[in-house]
């Protein structure tokens, strides 16, 4: 089995991992952080995303071993000394959510779509959560979030 | 997902002994067509040869009026990309397009045309641009390359080093995703290059191919209209839940029109 070391939210983390183990399965099963959820487990929903060296990735759609030597951070790695990431207060106060089930994965694309769009507008918010999906509240709000989250993140 | 065992060459020759020692070996590049079929478990290949971290395959420059992207480029590199954006900025374009962020974080133009899929949006840029693959054996014309439904012309153990694209002189894809998969119901890439203009189909037959009638009435005058009155067969066109042959057939049309129009 390989031996691999990354990075997880800022911790070392070194790992005995099954070739055919997922990204998904060693973030949630072996080390216990369940935000990232698996939603469809066909690559298609999006729920997974999480960073991988600062892009956004399906941790569903990636192998545990291709992530020897990455630097990842998960949703449970945005809140800083408690306080919420500007992007999940958005979402929080936008009630851009309603079962939850998405907004991991909507909240880790909404984030790096922000760091890479400084200016980002609505139509590029829609376009870069193509591939995220919400079966409850019909986007709006999330779309509206992601705004007020992208703002607040430019300070 | 089945057991496989997983393999992280350094060099092509690396991955080449690999590959010719194993049983019943799996290159893969990005992953984001192999690994949702393996966990499907429509494949159990004995062994996966990740191209990751291969310098050789990485990589995109600039020769004259050549564009060349290596094999493991990601889809928002090519998109991103300010060479690509001069030289060729309708495939630029195409890369944007591509699924959504996160599989254009991972997935790979030599991944991409390796598959084949019928439905993928890079053959039928490398087909209207007259693009040459570079194999780690030899140089192969993209129209040969592309040969059937989720078939090329590589063989066992060949793998693609990278893609040459001679620049256009006006060029522009359009394509109808589908709306759950960013996949092409149909998508046309239209390349005009001095006396030439190709017309490439993607998504609506079982592989990508030109469109030569289309390319003909282009040849005389580049414009929308040259296409007026043209009518495409339905013969060997998709017919599935999602679109019939019908609607295929009529989507060439306007796509290549617009695709036209966009041009310039």
């Amino acid at each position: 089995m390989p031996v691999i070391s990354l990075t997880v939210n800022g911790n070392p983390v070194t790992a005995d991992v099954e070739p055919r183990w997922l990204l998904s399965r060693l973030l949630r099963d072996h080390l216990g952080l369940t935000g990232t959820h698996v939603g469809c487990d066909t690559s298609q929903c999006g729920a997974c995303v999480i960073h991988v060296d600062g892009k956004p990735v399906k941790s569903c759609a990636m192998l545990a071993a291709q992530a020897d030597g990455a630097q990842i951070t998960t949703i449970e790695g945005l809140a800083q000394k408690g306080k919420l990431h500007p992007m999940q207060e958005a979402f929080r106060d936008n009630h851009a959510l309603q079962c939850g089930f998405c907004t991991p994965g909507m909240v880790m694309m909404s984030v790096a779509l922000a760091t890479e769009q400084p200016d980002l507008d609505e139509p590029a918010v829609r376009k870069g959560l193509e591939g995220n999906l919400c079966r409850c509240t019909g986007y709006q709000n999330i779309i509206n979030a992601v705004m007020v989250g992208a703002k607040a993140m430019r300070g | 997902m089945y057991e496989f065992e997983y393999h992280q060459p350094k060099s092509l020759e690396e991955a080449t002994k690999l590959f010719a020692d194993a049983d019943d070996p799996q290159f893969m590049a990005g992953g984001q067509t192999i690994i949702p079929v393996m966990k499907q478990r429509l494949a159990m290949p004995s062994d996966i040869i990740d191209l990751g971290k291969i310098s050789d395959l990485q990589g995109i420059s600039v020769d004259g009026g050549a564009l060349t992207i290596g094999a493991m480029t990601h889809h928002n590199e090519v998109a991103g990309s300010d060479e690509v954006r001069k030289a060729i900025p309708a495939l630029a374009e195409l890369a944007s397009h591509i699924g959504d962020p996160a599989v254009r974080n991972r997935g790979t133009i030599g991944g991409s045309i390796a598959n084949n899929d019928p439905a993928a949006d890079y053959p039928a840029a490398l087909v209207a641009l007259g693009a040459t693959v570079q194999t780690t054996s030899r140089e192969i014309a993209a129209e040969d390359f592309f040969t059937a439904m989720f078939e090329t012309a590589l063989d066992e153990g060949e793998m693609i080093v990278n893609v040459t694209f001679p620049a256009p002189e006006k060029a522009a894809y359009e394509k109808f995703p589908n709306p759950a998969s960013r996949y092409a119901t149909t998508g046309v890439f239209v390349a005009k290059t001095g006396e030439s203009v190709r017309v490439a189909v993607t998504g609506a037959g079982a592989c990508v191919f030109r469109q030569i009638d289309f390319e003909k009435a282009l040849l005389g005058d580049f414009s929308p209209s040259a296409l007026d009155g043209l009518t495409v067969s339905t013969d060997g066109l998709n017919s599935d839940l999602h679109a019939s042959a019908e609607y295929r057939a009529n989507l060439i049309s306007v796509l290549a029109k617009r695709a036209v129009k966009h041009a310039g």
